[in-house]
């Protein structure tokens, strides 16, 4: 805008309209989206996990029970906080060191050297040359790998507890009317466990809203990080100075948090309302 | 160094007593462990303090959204909305901006007769802002679970006491208050051990770590960035917290069935380990 050209010799309403409008405003609007996505993209994956999860806690095969098992119970007992810190850099470590055996195998000295880790620059991960939003994507993945972890252990809890509390009689009908396990487990057991695992899941809907501040500890630019980095103390170098404005960066965070919550709340209301129809139980329980 | 001297050098490193330095390179698995398992005091800490005086608030808070009185009600389902439906992330980061901004002199309170001064300068540090977050967390949440089971209350337990003449603060002495914490009892443990998991939050929390003193995730962390190998602290940390969450199921376990000592045992609660929510 025009009028914006020379910040120090507007005041009053434009001022506060230009200061809104700069650049680093508009990634802070777009890091809203950034937080919008994660959700989006977390979802799907979390339930694939979620259910692969489940199955494998009720497969006939021991070595994928006990797995299914250590999945859904690790994630419980150790805070979420301490996979979102080691999942990306395992991932990453992890990545490079298969990248760097297939790449150069001619290179023979160890890819841990003391306190370093060295990888050959071909096998880097996103490679040194590329573009920045390359490094900005690359780190989102591994932000949402790690999220996906994290949730699919709790969904795939959810969904466990969900079928096993699909009244037995339902699934001992379904046999004695000739269906195959198979056949029950897809058509009456997976049918009918939603109900059950609505409560479940829309708690874990609520702790992924609540989550998603950690995408700052994991490096994406996201709210949080525009909020410390335009909320803080503006010297009159800067085009628009002000004194620490923190405080109130973070609290429309709160209230950005506090409405998704209760946006949240009332969609689920209305979604278990649907589901429990023609159920004979009374409301929603898990 | 043996393991022994890395244990009375460091056991206390987190506290701020032992060996100043700490250790740069050539770092042993056994360095990794003690330092770390030092750093777990402070997360004990957060999580008693916060539980023990979360308590009261959250029962208080449980009566008042169970209220009849609008004036009761609304302020108690105000703040368990306000605590339980943002993260405890932000909830930080908003208590250390607002606690650096009061002033760090300390505030004068006149009460009439004489001139209190309440120390403010510490609020900008962990044990005391972190902890203050924390408690007003764990109480918006255990009052939440409070109230659910306020509301689960067999009628006829009430309807008895009333019979009795009971009355008042007696009717909720003797009767609603232990039936409630036998009733909420299992939710509550999860609680706890959610609340002990969420002290891990305070490392990011922007609270300072003052002369290299920090939580266990500080110094795993601290360690993870030193040999750029995240495969060794981050396990360690693991294992400390699956302990202390054992520990606290035995605990909580005990006082669960000293609730349910009058319950016939086949209509007893258990305690099943259901966690539902991180903050």
């Amino acid at each position: 805008m025009e009028m914006c050209s020379d910040p120090s010799s507007i005041e009053g309403i434009n001022w506060w309209m230009c200061y809104m409008s700069t650049g680093k405003h508009q990634a802070f609007y777009a890091s809203f989206g950034t937080v919008l996505a994660l959700l989006v993209l977390t979802v799907p994956v979390v339930m694939v996990l979620g259910f692969s999860g489940a199955m494998a806690r009720k497969s006939a095969i021991a070595p994928l029970r006990w797995f299914g098992l250590a999945y859904t119970n690790l994630v419980r007992g150790v805070p979420d906080i301490i996979f979102f810190l080691f999942v990306p850099i395992a991932m990453d470590q992890g990545i490079e060191y298969l990248r760097h055996k297939i790449k150069c195998p001619e290179v023979l000295e160890p890819i841990r050297q003391g306190n370093d880790f060295v990888v050959c620059t071909i096998a880097k991960m996103p490679l040194g040359s590329s573009a920045q939003w390359v490094h900005e994507v690359y780190g989102f993945m591994l932000a949402l790998f790690a999220f996906s972890i994290v949730f699919g252990a709790f969904a795939a809890n959810t969904l466990y507890g969900a079928m096993n509390a699909v009244p037995h009689n339902q699934l001992e009908t379904g046999a004695a009317f000739g269906m195959s396990p198979r056949q029950v487990f897809w058509r009456i057991q997976v049918k009918q466990m939603w109900i059950y695992a609505l409560p479940g899941l829309s708690n874990l809907w609520m702790i992924l809203i609540k989550a998603t501040p950690l995408l700052f500890l994991l490096g994406v630019e996201d709210i949080v990080y525009w909020a410390r980095e335009l909320g803080g103390a503006k010297t009159n170098r800067f085009a628009y100075p002000h004194p620490d404005w923190r405080l109130y960066y973070f609290a429309f965070l709160l209230v950005f948090y506090l409405f998704m919550t209760w946006m949240s709340e009332k969609v689920f209301t209305r979604i278990s309302k649907r589901l429990s129809h023609g159920q004979a139980m009374a409301g929603a329980q898990s | 160094m043996s393991c022994y001297d890395t244990f009375t050098s460091y056991s206390l490193r987190a506290i701020g007593y032992g060996e100043r330095l700490l250790p740069k390179s050539d770092i042993t698995l056994c360095e990794q462990f003690v330092l770390i398992g030092s750093g777990m005091i402070w997360n004990v800490y957060f999580a008693v303090f916060a539980m023990v005086s979360g308590f009261g608030l959250a029962t208080l808070v449980a009566l008042g959204k169970a209220s009849d009185n609008r004036w009761a009600a609304i302020p108690a389902k105000a703040f368990i909305f306000l605590f339980r439906g943002s993260p405890l992330f932000i909830q930080f980061f908003l208590a250390y901006e607002i606690f650096i901004l009061i002033p760090k002199a300390g505030i004068d309170i006149n009460l009439g007769f004489a001139v209190i001064t309440a120390e403010t300068r510490w609020l900008t540090k962990a044990w005391l802002g972190a902890v203050i977050v924390l408690f007003l967390n764990t109480s918006a949440y255990s009052g939440e679970i409070f109230y659910g089971a306020l509301r689960a209350i067999p009628k006829g337990d009430v309807e008895a006491a009333n019979a009795f003449g009971m009355s008042g603060f007696k009717k909720f002495r003797r009767i609603i208050w232990p039936t409630m914490l036998r009733l909420a009892w299992p939710s509550y443990t999860n609680e706890a051990i959610f609340m002990f998991h969420a002290t891990a939050l305070v490392f990011f929390s922007g609270f300072p770590a003052w002369q290299q003193s920090g939580d266990a995730l500080y110094y795993a962390s601290y360690f993870a960035d030193k040999t750029f190998n995240p495969f060794v602290s981050y396990p360690i940390i693991a294992i400390y917290f699956v302990l202390f969450t054992l520990l606290i199921i035995t605990l909580f376990g005990w006082i669960n069935r000293r609730l349910n000592r009058h319950i016939t045992p086949e209509k007893r609660i258990k305690l099943r380990f259901k966690p539902q929510f991180i903050r």
